[in-house]
């Protein structure tokens, strides 16, 4: 299937309204949730990559602040510790001079033994108008988005979906390869409990690059080949010619559940090192969406060196944030007027 | 008193009958079974054309909740609700709080039984003491209280030598223990089948192959004991040719499948509604090939039984994160239609060979009354409606909980009255049958 095909059978799924726009282009997200990329067409997410690019020059500016957002609420609920997301979606609201709240696990009613229901109805008759959240179960912000008006932001769900995540991984991409068409991209590491690989495959696949994944057997999800990517064991194979290639985190606990046998026979096989980058394409750039793990899944020499935009991703988290952000809001807006 | 149902297709396998034939009740027993048998006093009950008289329905495997978790559902809401399914009995885990492990617990289920006097309840009992797979419960104790089998569903028997154990000391009153099947390092902590479908949506897999391999370990020691084993709620396509393979080779094996494994894929985990918890059960929906492989299994007579392992939980239960929400869904309400529906319509399985598995197999299987309508035997009788179309509406089911991914369905085929001991306790206005 061509990138054409792609884009206009994605096109569907978008309101009449903005198809007799220019299309295949949208210019509202109309939705209030964003629970994954599962639900997001490709004209949406270039709509998304385009703002934010907008937004990223209010970064640039002396006074870093729109008034986008200014009277709307915005909770972030953080039920997993988080330190670059939480304070990413922080200064994304800030800009946006939107009032923010941050609720932490550990300072929430949750130690008291309160569900999520009953979390979310509370917090809901405060009328909030979005709710960022971050849980340690997979589809929590779906049961949010059941029970609650407001708009709820997926910053993180269970092994499920991260999706700002992979709209700024896409955004750093688009920024150094002018596309996402046609690139070939390796995804390497832990790839069963990765909410941020699920991320990136759909929104990689939706947009036509070329999507390898590997890691070790054990830590592959069954079903791989269904999501349109290839999946290997051979490290090697999936770095050949690869114009990017993103490195997931390995969680060293995961040796008690037999999945590896030691961090050294780790980085030995599936380790990025200078030489393995060698098979990659001249100008590839390493990602990795942190925390990382040096010397296990990344050698300090490849996530320091000039290939590395490892950086850039986490500067681009601010701008993709607020582009989502001020989307769902004026898609609330939109709804409101008609 | 007597009354006579007249002019119905009956359908009794076990005699060999399907045609047109009345029933004679006399008080809580079928006098006779014949043609044109005359009115003699009797009140007559036309059978309109369409509706099929057969032996009560038996759903050998529902948790009734009681004692300890009256909130999901009690011996009375759980009967109710067996009744409005068309179940005439139903046989109860032990996996209550306590555990049904002692003559206490089963005198107790049994009293409620008889006190809300609609289903027949029949219990049972633990293989080990609180299900924990360490010491035998009192076996001898349960059977005279009136267990039927043994299981410590909800779990495998914990390890194979006390599965052994268990088969061989329950081999003395050759009552079947029925196994959960499940390799529980396998299982781990999933809670979705292990698929493409689990893999997007993030949730924790479970292989067909952790029930399989406890089929297999069942199967093996069934064989080696010569006891009777039972295999609850089948789901993965390796654990029907376990069953098959078993059962060519002579082993005392029998098994059954729940309507949701024959109708649902693991598909149902994000679609209609995604993480939806009604979707969430132990052994988990499956993949195409092996709800295919239910059905197959059904059809060709390897599974014996159609079971819904009714797990009522509460709406608080439910409405959770996925990974936090307890296994189960509610069954005994919607399993007739499902059976009509996905294997009668579909022209799969033939309506003598649906009253085997739901009526007269379970009776065999647990040796209690039932599963036939000879002259003499107590008048369990169903009256089924094939052709009934039936909305599910999970807020009018007699079941305490309302825990199925199956509300708001449109399917072919219902019930039309229960009769349990010549005593109407169930019957549906728009079945089109009044006065029985």
């Amino acid at each position: 299937m061509s990138l054409q095909d792609i884009d206009r059978r994605n096109g569907e799924s978008v309101t009449t309204a903005a198809r007799e726009a220019d299309p295949p282009a949208v210019t509202t997200l109309r939705r209030k949730d964003l629970l994954g990329i599962a639900d997001l067409s490709a004209p949406e997410i270039t709509l998304i990559l385009d703002t934010a690019e907008a937004m990223k020059e209010v970064a640039t500016r002396p006074i870093k602040k729109v008034p986008a957002l200014r009277g709307k609420t915005v909770v972030n609920l953080f039920f997993e510790p988080s330190t670059r997301t939480r304070t990413s979606f922080e200064i994304a609201e800030k800009r946006l001079s939107a009032d923010t709240l941050n609720i932490a696990i550990g300072t929430s009613s949750v130690v008291k033994g309160e569900t999520l229901a009953d979390t979310a109805l509370n917090l809901e008759a405060m009328a909030p108008d979005m709710i960022v959240l971050r849980h340690s179960s997979s589809g929590a912000g779906h049961l949010l988005s059941r029970i609650c008006r407001s708009g709820i932001i997926n910053a993180g769900d269970g092994t499920h979906e991260h999706p700002t995540q992979a709209l700024l991984d896409a955004f750093t991409i688009r920024e150094r390869k002018g596309r996402l068409s046609g690139l070939k991209v390796a995804i390497i590491g832990d790839l069963l409990h990765s909410r941020v690989l699920r991320s990136n495959i759909q929104l990689l696949t939706k947009m036509g690059a070329d999507v390898w994944v590997s890691g070790p057997p054990t830590l592959i999800p069954a079903g791989m080949r269904d999501f349109g990517v290839t999946a290997t064991a051979n490290v090697d194979e999936a770095v050949a010619d690869a114009d990017v290639i993103m490195l997931l985190r390995i969680q060293l606990e995961r040796m008690e559940g037999a999945y590896f046998p030691s961090q050294r026979e780790y980085f030995n096989v599936f380790g990025m090192t200078t030489n393995r980058l060698r098979l990659a394409r001249p100008d590839v750039i390493i990602m990795h969406p942190g925390p990382m793990n040096r010397g296990v899944e990344i050698a300090s020499e490849v996530a320091d060196g000039p290939y590395s935009v490892i950086l850039d991703q986490v500067a681009n988290g601010v701008a993709v944030r607020m582009a989502v952000l001020y989307l769902l809001a004026g898609g609330v807006d939109h709804e409101e007027a008609a | 008193m007597k009354k006579l149902l007249r002019g119905g297709r009956l359908v009794d396998p076990r005699n060999g009958i399907d045609g047109t034939y009345d029933v004679l009740i006399d008080g809580d027993r079928i006098a006779r079974v014949g043609r044109d048998i005359p009115a003699d006093g009797a009140t007559v009950v036309e059978i309109p054309p369409g509706l099929v008289v057969c032996p009560g329905l038996i759903d050998m495997h529902v948790h009734l909740r009681e004692p300890g978790q009256e909130h999901k559902e009690t011996v009375a809401t759980g009967t109710a609700s067996a009744v409005a399914g068309g179940f005439t009995a139903v046989a109860c885990m032990p996996n209550t709080v306590p555990v049904n492990d002692n003559a206490n617990v089963t005198t107790l289920i049994l009293s409620k039984a008889a006190e809300a006097a609609l289903a027949r309840v029949y219990p049972i009992g633990a293989v080990s003491k609180g299900s924990k797979g360490e010491l035998l419960a009192d076996i001898a104790e349960l059977r005279q209280a009136g267990c039927v089998a043994i299981s410590d569903d909800g779990h495998p028997v914990a390890t194979a030598l006390l599965m052994r154990r268990a088969l061989e000391y329950a081999g003395m009153f050759d009552i079947p223990l029925i196994e959960h099947c499940e390799d529980p390092t396998l299982k781990g902590d999933g809670v979705a089948h292990e698929g493409f479908h689990a893999s997007v949506l993030g949730l924790r897999g479970i292989p067909g192959a952790a029930e399989a391999l406890g089929v297999e370990r069942g199967v093996l020691l069934a064989e080696l004991t010569g006891s009777k084993l039972h295999i609850a709620h089948m789901s993965a396509r390796a654990s029907i040719r376990a069953v098959r393979k078993g059962k060519e080779a002579g082993v005392r094996v029998t098994c059954e499948v729940a309507p949701h494994h024959f109708t649902l894929t693991d598909e149902a985990l994000g679609a209609p509604i995604a993480y939806d918890t009604n979707t969430k059960m132990n052994p988990p929906l499956r993949e195409v090939a092996d709800r295919d492989a239910m059905i197959a299994g059904i059809a060709d007579g390897t599974v014996d039984a159609i079971a819904t392992d009714h797990a009522p939980h509460h709406y608080d239960e439910k409405q959770v994160e996925f990974d936090r929400a307890p296994f189960g869904i509610v069954g005994l309400e919607t399993a007739v239609s499902l059976t009509f529906d996905r294997l009668l319509h579909t022209g799969l399985v033939r309506l003598p060979r649906i009253v085997e598995l739901l009526s007269s197999n379970p009776a065999q299987i647990l040796k209690i009354p039932g599963g036939t309508l000879a002259a003499g035997t107590q008048a369990d009788i169903t009256i089924l409606a094939p052709d009934l179309k039936v909305r599910v509406d999970a807020r009018s089911f007699r079941s305490r909980s309302r825990n199925t991914p199956f509300d708001g369905w449109e399917l072919r085929g219902g019930v039309a009255a229960t009769i349990v001991g010549g005593r109407t306790v169930f019957t549906n206005a728009e079945a089109g049958l009044t006065n029985v």
